[in-house]
C-alpha cells in the first residue's frame, strides 16, 4: 500500500517473504509479558511466598529438633508458591479473553496453534528460570538457617552413631554426610531436589495456562487451578487407605513433594513415582491439558 | 476487496447471520448499516476469521483470513472499543501488534501521533474515556498501513469533532484506494460518510446498492412545496391520496406522491409553486426497508 495518512515508515519486509510465524509470535508475546504490572506483582508474590516459607519452616525448628528432610523442609513454600504463580499462569491468557485483546492478537496472529505455542514457549521460560532462582535462593536461605540453629538431620544422626560403634565410614562418603541437620547440594538427590522444585513450580505454571486456555475466564480457569493442587489431595486423603494409597501418586501435589524431597515421600502419604517418572507424569498431564486448550482455542470462536 | 458468499452464523437457535453475500470494493466507503443486533459485528470478526462461518465463505483480497501472511498490513480492524488490557499502555498495546507482524517500532509513533494520542501513549489504558479506546483502536487498524479497514462502529463515544474526524479519515483512506467498511446503526452518519451500503436486518441481506439509490428506492420520499394557495393545494393532494403536513417555515411537506405528481395536480388547479423539492431521508428509507427485519422494537 502507498505510505499515505502518516506512514513514513516503509512497513515492507522483503527480507521476510514468510508469513507471521513463531518467532513474531513469541516477541508479542514477550512484549505483552512484560508490560503488564501484574506480571512483576506476581512473580515477586511467588518469590516471597517461596522464600519467606523457607525462612519461617526452617526458622521455627529448634537445635534439637531431628529434620527428616532438611532439603524438602526448605522447599515446602513451593506449595503456596504454585498457587501464586498458576495465577500468572491463568492470566496469560484468560485477560486475553477478559479484556478483548484475544481478537486483535489473533487478528495479527491467525493460526492459533502458533499463538498458544509462542505463549508457552515465552511463559515457559520465563517461569523455568524465575522458579529455579527463587528455589535455589530458599534452599540457600533455609540451609542457612538450619545450619547456624545446628539442628541434627538424620545422616548426621547415622554418622555419628556409626561412628559410636567404631565403624569406618568410607572416606568418599565423609564428605556427603553432614555434622547438621542442613543439606548442601553436593549431598546425593539434593541437587536434584532443588533443580525439581524449580521445574514443578514451572511446570504448573504452564499447567495453568492450559487451564486458562480451556476455561478462558479468570476467576473459573483459578478455581480449576487451585481445584487440582489443593482440593483434589484433601479428597484422596478422605478417601479410604486402601483406595488413596492407589491413587495418591497420581496426583500433582504428591508428584511435587517427591520431586524437591531427597528421601521420597512421608509415610502418611503411601506409595510414589520416583522424581523422574513423577515429573515425566506431570509433563504428560500439562502436555493433555494443553492439548485440549489448542482444541478449544482452534474449534471455538473467539 | 472483501467479498461474502452465503455467510451464516448461528447461535444455537438463532440465526445472526442468514445467507449473506455481498461485496465491498476498493476505492470507496462502504457502510454496513443495520439496526443493533442485526448481525454486523458477527459479519466482521467472520471477516477477521475469529468466527468461524456456519455455511458459507469470506473471503479478503481473494483470500481467507487465515491465510494472509502478514494480516496486520493486509487488514487493519477496529472490533471493539477499549479492548485492551486496563494495566497496558497504548504504545505497548501497538507495540505488541507491532512485533507480531514485524511491523518498525517507528510506525507505533506514527500512528499514536495520526491518532491524536501521543501525550497518552505511556499511560495505562485503563483510563482511557471510550473516545481515547475508539482512537487506540483506529491506530491499531492503521498500524500495518493496510489496504483494506474494517471499521466497527467507530463513532461511538466520540465528540463531534471526533465523528467528523473518523468521517473525513474514512473519506481519505477510501480516496487512497483503500478498501474501507464502516458499521454503523445510524443511518444519518452512514449518509455523511459512505458512498456505497450494504443493509442487514436479522442477519439477512436488504440492500447492497450506492447511497442515493437507496435513498431514490424508498417510497416514503416526502416532497418539500411552497405555494401562496396552500388551502387549495392541501384539498387536491388529499383527494389525490397523499398526506400533507404544515412545516413551521410555512412550506408544506407532502407524502405518498412524487415530485412530479405534485407539480401536475398543481398545475391541474392552476396553483402557482414557488418550490417543489424532493426530500428523502435516508433514516426513512432505512427505517422503511428494515420494519420487517427489526430484532428488538420499542415500546408497545
Amino acid at each position: 500500500m502507498t505510505a499515505v495518512l502518516g506512514a513514513s515508515t516503509p512497513l515492507a519486509v522483503e527480507q521476510e517473504p514468510g508469513r507471521v510465524g513463531l518467532r513474531r509470535a513469541m516477541s508479542a508475546e514477550w512484549t505483552k509479558l512484560w508490560s503488564v504490572r501484574s506480571t512483576m506483582w506476581t512473580l515477586v508474590a511467588t518469590g516471597i511466598a517461596v522464600v519467606g516459607l523457607a525462612t519461617l519452616s526452617t526458622g521455627a525448628r529448634s537445635a534439637t529438633d531431628i529434620v527428616d528432610d532438611p532439603t524438602r523442609l526448605s522447599l515446602i513454600g513451593i506449595f503456596l508458591g504454585q498457587l501464586i504463580f498458576g495465577v500468572l499462569g491463568v492470566l496469560v491468557i484468560s485477560a486475553e479473553y477478559g479484556t478483548g485483546t484475544i481478537r486483535a492478537t489473533l487478528s495479527a496472529v491467525p493460526r492459533r496453534p502458533v499463538v498458544l505455542l509462542a505463549k508457552v514457549l515465552v511463559f515457559g521460560a520465563v517461569a523455568l528460570v524465575v522458579s529455579e532462582v527463587f528455589t535455589f535462593i530458599a534452599f540457600g536461605v533455609g540451609q542457612a538457617i538450619l545450619s547456624a540453629k545446628h539442628a541434627v538431620g538424620p545422616s548426621a544422626a547415622i554418622a555419628q552413631h556409626a561412628h559410636q560403634l567404631g565403624l569406618k565410614v568410607p572416606p568418599k562418603l565423609k564428605g556427603l554426610l553432614p555434622t547438621t541437620g542442613s543439606a548442601s547440594l553436593g549431598q546425593p538427590g539434593v541437587l536434584r531436589a532443588v533443580i525439581g522444585a524449580g521445574l514443578y513450580l514451572a511446570v504448573l505454571g504452564l499447567l495453568a495456562l492450559g487451564l486458562g486456555t480451556i476455561i478462558r475466564h479468570t476467576a473459573g480457569a483459578i478455581a480449576a487451578f487451585a481445584g487440582v493442587v489443593l482440593v483434589l489431595p484433601l479428597i484422596v486423603q478422605a478417601l479410604p487407605t486402601s483406595i488413596s494409597n492407589a491413587v495418591a501418586r497420581y496426583l500433582p501435589a504428591n508428584i511435587g513433594l517427591v520431586m524437591f524431597s531427597t528421601n521420597g515421600l512421608p509415610d502418611r502419604v503411601g506409595p510414589a513415582f520416583s522424581p523422574w517418572a513423577g515429573f515425566a507424569l506431570l509433563v504428560f498431564y500439562t502436555v493433555v491439558i494443553l492439548a485440549l486448550g489448542c482444541w478449544v482455542l482452534v474449534r471455538r470462536d473467539a | 476487496m472483501i467479498e461474502a458468499r452465503g455467510l451464516t452464523k448461528r447461535f444455537g437457535d438463532v440465526v445472526a447471520v442468514d445467507d449473506l453475500s455481498f461485496d465491498v470494493r476498493p476505492g470507496t466507503v462502504t457502510g454496513f448499516l443495520g439496526p443493533n443486533g442485526s448481525g454486523k459485528s458477527t459479519t466482521m470478526r467472520m471477516i477477521m476469521g475469529l468466527d468461524a462461518p456456519a455455511a458459507g465463505t469470506v473471503s479478503v483480497l481473494g483470500r481467507r483470513y487465515h491465510d494472509l501472511p502478514w494480516p496486520l498490513r493486509e487488514v487493519g480492524a477496529l472490533l471493539e472499543a477499549k479492548a485492551i488490557h486496563p494495566g497496558r499502555s497504548a504504545r505497548a498495546h501497538l507495540l505488541t501488534l507491532a512485533r507480531s507482524n514485524a511491523i518498525p517500532r517507528a510506525r507505533v509513533d506514527e500512528v499514536l501521533e495520526l491518532v491524536g494520542l501521543t501525550s497518552v501513549a505511556g499511560k495505562r489504558a485503563g483510563k482511557f474515556s471510550l473516545g481515547m479506546g475508539q482512537r487506540l483502536g483506529i491506530a491499531a487498524a492503521l498500524l500495518g498501513d493496510p489496504g483494506v479497514l474494517l471499521f466497527d462502529e467507530p463513532v461511538n463515544g466520540l465528540d463531534p469533532e471526533g465523528i467528523r474526524w473518523v468521517r473525513t479519515l474514512c473519506k481519505n483512506l477510501a480516496a487512497e484506494g483503500r478498501t474501507v467498511f464502516v458499521s454503523s446503526h445510524l443511518m444519518a452518519e452512514m449518509a455523511l460518510t459512505a458512498d456505497h451500503l450494504v443493509v442487514i436486518g436479522k442477519g439477512k441481506l436488504i440492500a447492497e446498492t450506492s447511497v442515493s439509490e437507496f435513498v431514490a428506492r424508498s417510497s416514503r420520499q416526502s416532497v418539500k412545496v411552497r405555494t401562496p394557495a396552500p388551502h387549495q393545494l392541501v384539498d387536491a393532494v388529499t383527494n389525490a391520496g397523499g398526506q400533507v403536513i404544515d412545516d413551521p417555515d410555512g412550506s408544506l411537506t407532502v407524502t405518498g406522491l412524487s415530485a412530479p405528481e405534485v407539480g401536475d395536480l398543481a398545475a391541474s388547479i392552476r396553483v402557482a409553486l414557488h418550490e417543489l423539492t424532493p426530500v428523502a431521508s435516508l433514516e426513512d428509507a432505512f427505517m422503511e426497508l428494515t420494519e420487517e427485519a427489526v430484532e428488538f422494537r420499542g415500546g408497545q
